[in-house]
């Protein structure tokens, strides 16, 4: 028996989450002495009211939209991947080697390698945990954590010891090569008179990353493998007598997540850093499982709600640039979100499909 | 290297194994009844940002205890009310929790104290004094055992000593308790427990309630005991390592011992390279010493070392039958 149409549970559920988590914002932001409607003009105002403005809501975005779209893929086969960070940071590894020893005539074509390489080595960090679950059943979520760490450790070593320029202090790369360097959206769309997104970083690859969307959808919905992953996703067992092979299938997975993960790095170390850093990712792993859970794990939803995330976090950086209001109010939130879409999203689904009952009994 | 580096090397092994046990110890409860944790990790930061704020607003350390544990008791329920009453995913509700107090303790430091996120320092009153444990001085003279036991064992604050206890404490209201035989068993097989009559919810509950005191405390030890106030992100990833280390431990208490001194060793190895470096006589990167405890957990979870099973019914919400 239904309980509720499907669109309610689409729609509905995760809408009344957003609207609980907001209204515990506004809370908070009252409870350290600001007025939350003056927060969020403020956050409006300085997210997408000017083209600037714009330019760092789409620069987080596209953070977003990969690490979103690489946890939806493993959501889709039931994994939870929550190590997006450490993919990226590998993917940064991957991008740095690439941008720093293959000598480019054009951005243009280092674009494709750096999308192979950060693709490469985002996959092949998530292959061991991949296999692991696949193979000897050791957890997912704990291997990927460990993993975070590793990755942290290891970036810090091939930075401080190996790529760091002699005599630097920072553990950094040296900067790339200026044929390496991603046209932003400043110079893609200003014009003498008309200085669009100035001194903003989005930049090509957002369109990278919308075009990733589009893959995902076809993969998932319209390719046979997509069809395995989510077939593997409602059952595993089903699957298995389906003559799907569920270690092939989670390792594979595990590989298209990594790799979209560690495409984030295009974004930050390609597109705007223009060098490797420690730490390039900033969380935005993290935030991949808030996006993918509002987005419900369909790369249209993880597009929306990467935006959302992005003015969220271009919002919070204006207010701390304004205000006495530190950034970590952005992480409060995002916390919100995930706990009300993420674990608590029987708390309003229950209430709902009670309501939905007793309407549906009137009218029979 | 002589004998006194080697004491100072397990002196503070000793300092940072204790609030990876306190956490170890919480995780251990929590899974045994099958709530997976995540969360070790926030609440252990929250419990260490309330109870340096509030012993720093009262002077006294004993009130900031008490507020790390009920802060840390709080998320707590949160994690329970998502997992045990809503049936929702708990790994989501850890993963939430760890960002609310990572983003909540530097919202709050920055709005009381305006310090960037940080509490002032504390003075003596509001930090866990050091023990002298009885005849220290004494024996100090005995070769070899005095120095140990003045270096190593004694000269702790209270809180140390309270980890160490809490291991047999542990053992024994597991292995020697109804409630702890209870406790294993809606870990295992909740329908069995409920078929006899008793509240797997309300066991749940329990569980995880002693799992926000423990990480309280662990929290506590850090802001007042190891260091002398809070400062953002201060638990730097040891609610993970607990959990690696319970993952070591096979989620058995004395294991959980020995898992978190040797993580904790490896964390005093790591501000030390110097030692590594004399003894083995290659230079060992320290980034590597970071790393080993996650890299042997992957180990271990790869079931190269034994397998580490967890407990059966870890993760799944229990949903009664009507």
């Amino acid at each position: 028996m239904d309980k509720m149409p499907a669109w309610a549970d689409a729609v509905l559920v995760p809408l009344f989450s957003i609207l609980i988590a907001a209204f515990l914002s506004a809370l908070v932001i009252l409870a350290i002495g600001e007025n939350p409607i003056t927060a969020f003009m403020a956050m409006v105002d300085g997210a997408l009211m000017k083209s600037t403005g714009w330019g760092y809501t789409l620069y987080y975005a596209t953070n977003f939209i990969f690490t979103g779209l690489a946890v939806a893929v493993a959501f889709h086969a039931r994994m939870f991947n929550i190590g997006g960070e450490g993919q990226a940071m590998l993917g940064g590894l991957g991008v740095a080697l690439v941008c720093l020893y293959i000598p480019f005539p054009h951005w243009s074509v280092s674009l494709i390698f750096t999308i192979a390489a950060a693709g490469l080595f985002g996959a092949a960090w998530a292959l061991i945990p991949g296999y692991l679950q696949a193979k000897r059943g050791s957890h997912i979520v704990i291997t990927t954590i460990m993993f975070n760490f590793i990755a942290a450790a290891l970036l810090n070593y091939v930075l401080v010891n190996l790529l760091k320029p002699t005599g630097a202090m920072e553990p950094a790369t040296a900067s790339f090569p200026a044929a390496t360097h991603l046209p932003t959206f400043f110079d893609m769309f200003a014009s003498d008179g008309n200085p669009l997104f100035r001194g903003s970083p989005a930049n090509v690859s957002f369109f990278v990353a919308v075009l990733a969307c589009i893959l995902v959808w076809l993969l998932i919905w319209r390719t046979k493998l997509g069809y395995e992953i989510r077939a593997f996703g409602h059952s595993e067992t089903g699957a298995r007598y389906a003559g799907i092979p569920n270690v092939r299938i989670t390792v594979i997975a595990m590989l298209i997540s990594g790799a979209l993960a560690g495409m984030m790095a295009l974004n930050t170390t390609q597109g705007e850093a223009e060098r490797l850093v420690l730490n390039a990712p900033e969380g935005a792993g993290f935030i991949g499982i808030a996006v993918a859970l509002m987005g419900r794990s369909h790369p249209l939803g993880v597009f929306l709600a990467a935006l959302l995330f992005g003015f969220l976090y271009q919002g919070v950086a204006e207010l701390a640039f304004w205000n006495n209001i530190p950034r970590e109010l952005g992480m409060v939130i995002q916390a919100l979100v995930i706990l009300f879409t993420g674990a608590l999203d029987n708390m309003v689904r229950m209430p709902l499909e009670k309501l939905f009952l007793a309407f549906g009994r009137d009218k029979a | 290297m002589d004998y006194a580096f080697l004491l100072q090397v397990l002196d503070s092994t000793i300092r940072l194994s204790t609030p990876l046990l306190l956490a170890c110890l919480a995780g251990l409860f929590s899974e045994r009844s099958g709530i997976i944790d995540i969360g070790l990790e926030g609440k252990m930061l929250i419990a260490a940002f309330f109870s340096a704020a509030i012993a720093y607003s009262t002077g006294s350390v004993w009130m900031g205890l008490l507020a790390g544990i009920v802060s840390a008791m709080l998320l707590s329920a949160v994690h329970g009310l998502a997992s045990i009453t809503f049936h929702g995913n708990q790994l989501i509700s850890g993963v939430a929790l760890n960002f609310l107090a990572s983003g909540l303790t530097v919202l709050i430091a920055q709005d009381w104290f305006g310090q960037g996120g940080r509490t002032p320092a504390l003075l003596s009153g509001g930090r866990f004094s050091e023990l002298t444990l009885p005849l220290a001085e004494t024996l100090r003279p005995v070769p070899i055992l005095g120095p140990l036991y003045a270096e190593v064992i004694s000269g702790h604050s209270i809180l140390v000593y309270v980890a160490f206890a809490m291991v047999p404490l542990t053992w024994w209201i597991l292995y020697r308790t109804r409630f702890g035989l209870r406790l294993r068993a809606v870990g295992e097989a909740p329908e069995a427990v409920d078929t006899a009559g008793v509240s797997v919810a309300g066991l749940r509950y329990a569980a995880i309630a002693i799992a926000g005191v423990l990480c309280g405390l662990a929290g506590a030890y850090l802001a007042t005991g190891l260091q002398a106030g809070f400062v953002r992100e201060m638990s730097a990833g040891r609610g993970y390592i607990a959990l690696a280390a319970l993952i070591f431990a096979k989620w058995r208490p004395w294991y959980a011992l020995y898992a978190c001194l040797l993580f904790g060793f490896l964390q005093a190895l790591s501000l030390r390279p110097d030692i590594v470096e004399a003894v083995l006589t290659v230079s060992v990167p320290v980034q590597l010493l970071d790393a080993l405890p996650y890299i042997l957990t992957v180990i271990i979870l790869a079931g190269f070392i034994g397998k580490a099973i967890p407990p059966r019914a870890g993760g799944d919400p229990y949903i009664k039958e009507r």
